[in-house]
Order: C-alpha cells, then structure tokens, then sequence
C-alpha cells in the first residue's frame, strides 16, 4: 500500500458567519513536493495553514497529515512543522532561549538542535539577543529555526519571505531551496509569484477561498498555449488571414500589434499563408507566459489578463482551470 | 524526556520571571505592608474600624491580619488577575500561542501548565505579602501575644502559626479569583480586558454584599470567603466559615477553570 502523502486535503470549508473564507479545497502534496500554495491577500491561504495545523477547526471537509487528523491531537504533527502568518516568539526572551523553549516543548531531543538550527538559519551570532530587538527578517529566520528543531518530513510556511528585503528574500529562497533538497517536503503559501516560479514544483492556485488550479507549473504554462505578436506591412489583410488560419486562437490587436495564441506549428503555417497573401511579416515573436500572467487571468474578475501585466504577453488564457 | 504538564509549567515560571507584570504584583505584595507599618508608627495608633486594628500597636503579627482584610478589597484580587488575567490572553495577543500549539504538547497539557503557574504566582504573592507583613510589623511592635477576635490572649508563636494558616485559608477565595482570571484570559482574548473584568467581578461581588436586602446571600459570595480566615482566630476555632469558604470557592472556581480549559481545547487560535 502507497504511504500517505504528507497532506491530503479534501472538501476543507472554513466559514465566518456569512463569509466564506475557504470554499470546497481539495489539494494533495506528494513527499518530496515544494508546493506553492498562491493567492492574492485575502484569498484564505492563511486560514488553510491554520487548519492544516489544527490551530482552527474546518467547517466542513478535513485535513489529513501523513494520513493523521491534526485535530485529534499534536500526535498528527509529528514530523511537521511551520508557521502561519508571521511567526511569533516571546519578545522579553532571547533568540535562543525561545528554541530552547520550543525545543523542551518538542522533546525527542529537539534540545541537542538549538545550536544547528541556529547556525541553519545564520543567526548564531544574535541568538543571545532579546528578540524583541529582532528584525522581521530576523524572526523569519528564527521561525525557520523553530521549525527545524523538530527535524520536520514536512514544512508549512506561511509566506515565508513577506516583508523582507531584497537580500533576505534571496537568503529566505536559498535556504528553502536547500531544505528541499535535503528531501524536506514543503508547502508555501504566498502571493509573490517569482517565489513560487523559482521554488515550487506544484501549485494550488486560490480565489476568493477557492481552488482554480491545481498541478504542475509546467503543464499550467503548457496549458496556456504561447501567445505570439505579429506586425506585417498589411496589418488589415494580416488580421483577415489570422482569423481564417487554422490552429490560431483569441486573435485581438493589442498595442498595435496583432495577438494570438498557437503553437510552433500553427505559426509557421501562419507565415507561409501571409506571404502567400501578400502581407509580409515585419516581426512575428512568441512570447514567454509567466506564472504572473497565469496567476492574474485565473485571480482576476473576468479571466483575462491585463495588458499591462509584465510586459510580457498581453493575452495569456490558460486553459487548465481546475483540477 | 517526553514534555508534558511539568515541561509548561516550568517554562510559564521562567517566563513569569522575565515580565515586568511580575514583578509590580510582588511589589504591591511586598510594599503596601511597608508603608502601612510605616503609616502607623507615623500616626502612633493603627486603624480602628477593622478588626485587629487596634492591636497593630501592641503586636506585630496583629499586622499580616489587618493587611490580609485591607487586600481582599482591590490588592489581592488584582495580584491574582494580573497573571491569570494574562497568561492565556497575551500568548493570544502576541501570536505566541500559535507557536506553541504546533509543538508536541496537547491543548489540555499548555492549559494545565499555564494554570498552575497562575496558582503559584498568586500563592507566591500571598505568603511574600504574608512574610513581609509579619517582618515588618514585628521590627514595629514587637513579637508579642495577640488577642483573639474571641478576647482571649494567644502566645507569640501560637499566634505566628494562627497567621500562617489564615494565609493558607486565605488563598482559597484568591484561587476561586484565579480561575476566574483564567477563564477571562481565555475568552477575552485581551490581556487588559481579563485582568480588569476580573477585578471589576471582585469589586461587584463585594457591592451586592452591601445591596439591601441582600443579606441573605451575603455566606455564599465569593467576597464574604475572604474573611473566612476569621474563624481561625476564634476561641474554639470556628470551621464553619472555613468549611463554606472551600464549597463556596469550588462553586465558583471550578466551573470558570472547566468553562476555560474546554474552551482552550476546542477554540480556534485565529489570532496574532
């Protein structure tokens, strides 16, 4: 019998009187995943974390953890740990008195890893320090430290690189990426997409408390077809043409240069009938679609994505809208 | 070693021992008997409306008593809610309480150990009010005999021994005030709202004691079992406040302690 992935989430509802901050999730993270979970601010990541915890009891649905209900006791936490939200730690205390705090209410000799994690997450020069003189930085990375001392199969982080600067959200990624490729599996919650693009492998993609996508970014991208900009010295007579060629879809003129979506294919076939029809193609370049473009067109009102988004393609509509 | 009730209780003493909170609620414990020592050498003569009162001058373990019926008022309620009132409240606040219930210790094992420092730190403040109270009236009058509320003389050290178990009779209405300090802390939410609702409960408590026509109810309210003690310093003893004092506090205790730990249990920790 297969082993139960680390998280397996089925039908999870958490509503606040009238409110539904999360809607019907279904999500399931495989061992050795860097799972993003992306959404806008407000979009219920938060209160998913805090579920899959046990730290707040779903409405409807549940939350299994290496097969264990987290709400029947810490036992279903065993071998995880993370953070929701910003992690928090007593301010009168020092850096390293608050591990050894979480360490002694960890037992199974989490003591003996206060000076690793410490070291991990660079802060043993600070760890006699009052965190309450701490950066956000710094308490990120003691949250990470925390965390590591219970030597975790699994890791939440609840956006992890929120509020740091540039260079710490670069040290917050590296250190991620190591983790990960120790074999921990990860599951990062986040509206920074770069974060997600550079680290995760799969993600859950969430509005307004529900699921839009969930999968690999690779088959998200795939699924989205490449979006190609067109100019030719017959703009009129080109546009004719893409709309009557094969293989070509959401053909719109942008910015004043015709857009569509195809495949390598479908835009060499493109080109030879524009010749043919006289219009001669002054530029014709794909464009590389984002998870950012992904992310609005599946997070914003209508579906489509914003021309001014990135710069990059003014038209992605991926086709993978649910899983 | 496998954390468990002993682990909290332990790390809530040595965080006690970090916080300002602390500190000011030992400090009321160990000043306001100072300065009414000093008061009364000042004014030669010691209150003369409370009972032992007027012993103050004649001996000084006539002291800890006169400070035990001043503190049932406001003091020693505010003692007790200023840890109990916080103890849930801020790890709430803070968002601390997050990151302890995702270690491996259960809801009930973190309540059991917060509620137990709680007791321990209002039993601290007592017998430090207790001890200070005695030091101080004794360097003032001596450690002389004391009079019985009944009239009768009891030697010096009978009289030490009478002091120290009114305290210990004296921390059952302070510990009835802690669970409820406990169960505000855990539903308020708010440090500051908890730790004043729980004075606030005192204070109305001891207003209904004096509402007309209430008299009748005054044995079994909560403000009535801070002068149960009383009864020790009676000749024979009198049991019976002592007795109605431990039922009283139960019914009043033991059901906010309850109502506190199975909300700890089951509430949502949304907040920090």
């Amino acid at each position: 019998m297969a082993a139960d992935p680390p998280i397996e989430v089925r039908g999870l509802v958490k509503t606040y009187g009238q409110i539904v901050a999360v809607d019907h999730v279904d999500l399931t993270v495989d061992a050795g995943d860097v799972y993003g979970y992306l959404g806008p601010n407000g979009a219920g990541k938060t209160t998913s974390l805090r579920m899959m915890l046990g730290l707040i009891r779903p409405t409807a649905g549940h939350v299994r953890l290496f097969g264990r209900d987290p709400l029947l006791g810490v036992a279903a936490l065993e071998g995880v740990a993370g953070f929701v939200e910003a992690p928090q730690f007593y301010p009168y205390m020092s850096g390293r008195r608050n591990l050894e705090l979480l360490a002694a209410y960890d037992g199974h000799g989490a003591g003996g890893r206060v000076d690793e994690a410490l070291a991990t997450v660079e802060l043993s020069g600070r760890a006699g320090d009052r965190v309450g003189g701490y950066s956000h930085g710094m308490r990120q990375r003691l949250g990470i430290a925390g965390a590591l001392l219970r030597a975790p199969k699994l890791l939440l982080l609840d956006e992890p690189a929120t509020g740091l600067d540039p260079a710490g959200m670069r040290d917050m990624r590296v250190l991620i990426r190591r983790l990960a490729d120790e074999g921990m599996t990860v599951l990062l919650s986040s509206h920074l997409l770069p974060e997600v693009e550079e680290l995760c492998n799969r993600v859950a993609i969430v509005r307004s408390g529900k699921i839009v996508y969930e999968g690999a970014i690779a088959e998200l991208k795939r699924g989205a077809g490449a979006v190609y900009r067109l100019s030719s010295t017959d703009d009129e007579r080109a546009l004719s043409v893409c709309r009557a060629q094969r293989g070509l879809g959401e053909v719109r003129v942008e910015h004043g240069y015709i857009c569509f979506t195809a495949d390598a294919a479908a835009a060499a076939e493109l080109s030879q009938a524009l010749v043919e029809a006289g219009a001669l193609i002054t530029m014709l370049s794909p464009e590389t679609v984002t998870l950012e473009d992904l992310f609005f067109s599946l997070t914003e009102g209508d579906g489509r994505t914003s021309g001014s988004v990135g710069g990059s393609s003014d038209g992605a509509m991926p086709t993978a809208m649910s899983s | 070693m496998n954390p468990g009730v002993a682990t909290v209780y332990r790390w809530e003493l040595r965080k006690l021992r970090y916080q300002k909170r602390t500190y000011l609620g030992l400090g009321l414990a160990v000043i306001v008997p100072i300065i009414f020592v000093a008061a009364v050498s000042f004014r030669n003569h010691g209150p003369h409306d409370v009972a032992f009162g007027d012993y103050v001058d004649r001996s000084g373990l006539a002291v800890p008593l006169v400070i035990l019926l001043f503190g049932a008022i406001w003091m020693f309620p505010l003692i007790a809610a200023l840890v109990a009132g916080d103890i849930v409240a801020s790890e709430d606040h803070n968002g601390t309480l997050k990151t302890i219930l995702t270690r491996s210790l259960d809801r009930g094992q973190i309540f059991t150990g917060k509620a137990l420092a709680a007791a321990t730190y209002a039993i601290v403040a007592i017998l430090v009010d207790g001890v200070v109270s005695t030091v101080a009236g004794v360097l003032k009058s001596g450690f002389n005999p004391l009079q019985s509320l009944s009239g009768t003389i009891v030697s010096a050290p009978k009289g030490l021994e009478l002091v120290f178990v009114s305290l210990l009779v004296y921390l059952i209405p302070i510990l009835a005030i802690v669970c409820i300090g406990l169960l505000l802390s855990t539903i308020t939410h708010n440090s500051a709202a908890a730790v004043v609702g729980t004075l606030m409960f005192s204070l109305i408590i001891q207003l209904i004691a004096i509402l007309p026509g209430l008299g009748g109810a005054q044995p079994y309210l909560l403000s009535t079992q801070f002068n149960a003690w009383q009864g020790l310093l009676r000749t024979p003893t009198d049991w019976d406040p002592i007795i109605r004092a431990a039922w009283v506090c139960a019914l009043y205790g033991l059901p906010a302690l309850g109502a506190a730990y199975l909300v700890f249990l089951r509430r949502d920790v949304a907040g920090g």
